[in-house]
């Protein structure tokens, strides 16, 4: 269908910020997330965790724990699907070693008792023999000869032969002739990077309450960032059909990627179907750390060539990414979105996903993306000061429009980066004086953005309020804007409106709330399944005025004769309509159901002013300024909020956190004491711009914006340490103890 | 006949050709074509691809037409977080 | 298993007992005896401050605090912070500003910010974020949260 073409309108409830409808529920604490759900002989369950980053499973005794009377069932993989291939087998032994175990924190038995203590009590009567192997933890480490090997055979076609068995995926991307650029250049700066894993740090631990009778059906209530995937996945994993398995998306504390997965919910099942009996299961921190998460550590080279005003010749890159002890580091994103900002004639961009002795990398905010920006706009930034030139000046010269070839191979349609570029421009803070031992830093981001399956339902009540069903958990709010895109739509009030997060079993399938498509691709359908609903609407008022479907339009809320030759008629409102919709032909409900293919991709520009203590080496932020393309801002205040937490989690990943792995190959931090996400005394206020390049794919112009924000930060807040600094920061996090180091190691020289 | 762009590190499984030259009028005829042409390219397809119509990233829609002069990149299969 | 202890108290001005555990949180008795699920457990170690409450007026985290140690004492939770269908004012201006993304910090935010409301009515926005600084928020930036709090005091001062 075609979906080109944003309309350009005045809008009456898109735009405008109202309280969302779970607002109230939020704030009185009577919202239900993923662990505030009971059932009646609810048992307990707890996961036993591997001490060991590399083992093989010897032997499991797990008969005392059987013998002591609180618990009810124990499960290992012996009592999960078999036959699994590809990604659907990964995931499962990720959820339950198999016979080895793969990292410190690999899940290798459950059980279920009737306490949450008594289960972590019998957790301990549980004897696992192992036999330690060797492990490697560092990506570049994994790569070189002898590194100990995770797993032999799961390196793709991509992979040159003779290469680390640990290197399981390759990509290239790029066009031109990178030498003949090179060769045309003042200057070229080449740098070699950086990043260490991440978690993405939401508060709510995974929780969950499964029960799977011997009759293979099941209920489930998880916080998911999709229900449906996840219905899908655990039904292979514990072998039952996908539809004998109703899923509840249950309030969600944060995701940004760490819940597209599963982890517990398999595991719940099948102690709930051993056990005959609901069972409940909430990870601790040190849980979340440990088996959940984190994002993939990165070691990159990039070389730019620039001429002396500003123009960019040749650029190139090579990214390494572990994603853990399986194949999935978002390398071929790292590479595809690094230089994705510019219009380039020659690029060339490389990627590797390896393997080590680490938890399975998860999706965290634009995958790949973040680390790849850091590495180039880091590049860019000291050619700029190597040559003398603005930094917004130079980006604006190179910057990517319509018709420029992405460095990811097609030509782009409308964009909004340099919309952005010279907003940051015109922003008051670009030309706002520093203070002395102050810095200055600048980036640019990409993002693709998402679209993904999305089935929507719009049913009217008999008094003309509406009801919506849609299929992504609400993450940040999309509730409310399904709501404004509803109302705006049938011309009814905001209020009118209410959005519920339905069940599996209640809406065709939906894709997971990630890739920024929420309200991009629920707000398209949503939109969509308003106009089958008007249609229908107005079909019921032509039938009643005896003329013909076509003679009626919807406007304002109310079905019109389409003029003079149509009749003389009272407009029929939605509410008239509604209230005897039983009489007139059934109910009215509209529905649509696609996977859009129009997400527009999005960009963004940061500006960061950083201080540098070069006593102690520690960096504080001291402004920050997020200007970003969103197409069209459906709740301006939560697009605001993305932009701001996007911003948020950069400080937190450029600054200080990380992972960090000892000796003996096991997580030294697995708690938010020791991982040090920021917070509120380490931010100032983050200043936002929402500029507004419509995206010719959605009605109304919706671009993600969840993902994007994330992009820049690192990169920005780097080049403000190293200008601070007077010292190029190329690791991060830029912690106090590695910027003190680089700043003592550059006065020495 | 279709123009479709590989990403470079495909290429090496379609004989070192940067662009393959098919006969379709959809995505999926797009993508039929070029296993046809180049057996090797088939895992990497089937592990599922996007692709780009004339800038407009098809996430993934089998259906989607394809006209004789559009730009036809193939592109990685796109998630997100 | 150990006995269990029985426990006397008083949570938002109601009185409740409870039997518990002894190696039992005050945070899994208030949500699994007490079905007062509106604080969170983020960590369990008391650096996350989602399970904020305030014991006999104090802020406390109470995944720190044995559900034995509540035995005489005056519990407040989020869940007495609203006067029947009359929001606190933190509760509505955090509605105005969308100082929330996913929720789930928030009842602990809120908590938090009420304690630091009766005993700075006028803060500063530093008296704010260091206040705050035991409540993580993943979602936000903290910007939305902390002019809330701002406008809440204001609001507060008026009345």
């Amino acid at each position: 269908m075609a979906l080109d073409g944003a309309e350009i309108r005045d809008f009456r409830v898109v735009g405008t910020r109202p309280v969302r409808p779970d607002g109230v529920d939020k704030v009185t604490g009577r919202a239900r997330f993923g662990a505030d759900a009971y059932a009646p002989g609810m048992l307990h369950g707890a996961i036993l965790r591997s001490p060991h980053p590399h083992a093989r499973i010897v032997s499991i005794d797990t008969s005392r724990a059987a013998a002591d009377p609180t618990v009810k069932a124990i499960v290992t993989r012996a009592d999960f699907a078999e036959g699994l291939e590809d990604e659907d087998w990964n995931i499962l032994e990720n959820v339950m070693a198999g016979d080895r175990v793969l990292y410190d924190g690999h899940a290798v038995a459950a059980v279920a008792a009737t306490s949450a203590l008594a289960a972590r009590d019998a957790l301990r009567l549980i004897e696992v023999r192992y036999e330690q192997l060797p492990f490697v933890t560092d990506v570049d480490e994994a790569m070189k000869p002898g590194a100990p090997v995770i797993r032999e055979g799961a390196a793709d076609e991509t992979v040159p032969e003779g290469m680390h068995p640990n290197i399981v995926r390759f990509h290239e991307n790029g066009h031109g002739d990178v030498e003949a650029g090179f060769a045309q250049a003042d200057l070229t700066v080449e740098r070699s990077f950086r990043t260490e894993a991440t978690h993405q740090g939401y508060i709510e631990p995974h929780a969950c309450l499964a029960q799977l009778g011997p009759d293979g059906k099941g209920e489930l209530w998880c916080c998911t960032q999709g229900h449906f995937a996840a219905a899908r996945v655990c039904a292979k994993l514990v072998a039952i059909d996908a539809s004998q398995l109703r899923v509840t998306a249950s309030e969600i504390g944060g995701g940004f990627g760490g819940k597209t997965t599963v982890f517990i919910e398999p595991v719940a099942l099948a102690l709930s179907r051993k056990a005959n009996r609901p069972v409940k299961i909430v990870m601790g921190r040190e849980e979340v750390f440990r088996a959940t998460g984190p994002t993939s550590s990165a070691s990159m080279d990039v070389r730019i060539g620039m001429r002396r005003d500003g123009k960019i010749t040749a650029a190139q890159g090579e990214f390494r990414l572990q994603g853990g002890a399986f194949p999935s580091a978002p390398m071929e994103f790292a590479a595809m979105c690094a230089f994705a900002p510019y219009d380039l004639e020659n690029v060339k961009s490389v990627g590797w996903d390896v393997m080590c002795n680490r938890p399975k990398q998860a999706a965290y905010r634009a995958p790949g993306s973040p680390m790849g920006a850091f590495a180039v706009e880091s590049v860019i930034d000291e050619l700029c000061n190597s040559l003398g030139l603005d930094p917004i000046e130079v980006r604006l010269m190179n910057a990517a429009k319509e018709g420029a070839r992405a460095a990811f191979g097609p030509k782009y349609r409308r964009i909004g980066l340099i919309e952005t570029l010279e907003a940051a421009k015109a922003h008051p803070h670009f030309t706002a004086p520093l203070e002395p031992g102050q810095g200055r830093g600048i980036s640019c981001g990409f993002w693709f953005n998402h679209s993904g399956e999305t089935s929507v339902s719009l049913a009217l009540s008999y008094d003309g309020t509406v009801s919506l069903s849609v299929g992504t958990p609400d993450i940040g709010g999309s509730r409310a804007s399904m709501c404004q895109m509803a109302a705006e739509e049938l011309g009814i009030p905001y209020e009118n409106v209410r959005t519920t997060v339905a069940d599996t079993g209640s809406l065709g399938y939906n894709d997971i709330s990630h890739g920024s498509r929420v309200t991009y691709a629920s707000g398209l359908a949503t939109i969509e399944a308003a106009r089958d609903t008007i249609d229908k609407l107005c079909h019921r008022a032509a039938q009643q005025w005896g003329i013909d479907r076509e003679a009626v339009y919807w406007q304002d809320g109310h079905a019109k004769p389409s003029g003079p030759n149509a009749g003389e008629f009272e407009p029929l409102s939605l509410a008239e309509i509604a209230s005897n919709m039983g009489a007139t032909g059934g109910p009215i409900a509209g529905h649509f159901e696609i996977t859009p293919q129009g997400a527009g991709v999005s960009f963004a520009t940061h500006i960061v002013d950083a201080e540098v203590d070069r006593e102690t080496g520690a960096a504080k932020v001291t402004r920050y300024t997020v200007v970003q393309d969103a197409g069209k801002a459906i709740h301006p205040s939560y697009v605001e909020g993305q932009f701001q937490g996007g911003a948020a989690q950069g400080i937190g990943w450029a600054l200080n956190e990380e992972y960090v792995y000892g000796e003996d190959g096991r997580l030294q931090n697995p708690g938010f004491l020791d991982y040090r996400v920021p917070v509120a005394s380490d931010l100032p206020f983050i200043d936002t711009v929402i500029v507004e390049v419509p995206n010719p794919g959605h009605p109304y112009g919706v671009r993600g914006v969840g993902e994007t924000s994330i992009c820049p930060p690192l990169a920005a807040i780097a080049n403000a340490v190293s200008n601070a600094a007077d010292v190029r920061m190329t690791h991060l996090p830029m912690s106090p103890p590695r910027l003190l180091k680089a700043i003592q190691e550059n006065a020495v020289g | 006949m279709v123009e479709v762009v590989l990403w470079a590190s495909l290429r090496r499984f379609a004989d070192e050709n940067a662009v393959v030259v098919v006969d379709a009028n959809t995505v999926g005829g797009v993508l039929k074509g070029l296993v046809e042409q180049y057996p090797a390219l088939k895992p990497h397809i089937d592990r599922g691809v996007s692709m780009s119509v004339d800038g407009r990233i098809i996430a993934s829609g089998l259906n989607e037409s394809v006209a004789r002069d559009s730009e036809v990149v193939l592109m990685q299969r796109l998630k997100g977080g | 298993m150990m006995e269990m202890k029985h426990v006397k108290a008083e949570v938002n001005g109601d009185p409740v007992e409870y039997l518990c555990d002894p190696r039992e949180s005050l945070l899994d008795a208030l949500r699994d005896r007490l079905s007062l699920t509106g604080a969170k457990e983020g960590c369990g170690t008391g650096d996350c401050g989602a399970c904020s409450i305030l014991l006999d007026g104090d802020l406390v985290c109470s995944c720190l605090v044995l559900a034995a140690e509540a035995e005489g004492k005056r519990i407040d939770t989020i869940e007495g912070m609203a006067d029947g269908e009359t929001l606190h004012p933190l509760q509505s201006q955090f509605l105005q500003h969308a100082a929330l993304q996913c929720g789930i910090c928030t009842p602990g935010i809120l908590v938090a910010a009420k304690a630091l409301l009766e005993r700075i009515p006028d803060p500063s926005d530093s008296e704010i974020r260091y206040w705050l600084a035991g409540n993580l928020c993943r979602c936000t930036g903290y910007d939305k949260i902390v002019r809330a709090v701002k406008d809440a005091a204001v609001e507060m001062r008026r009345t």
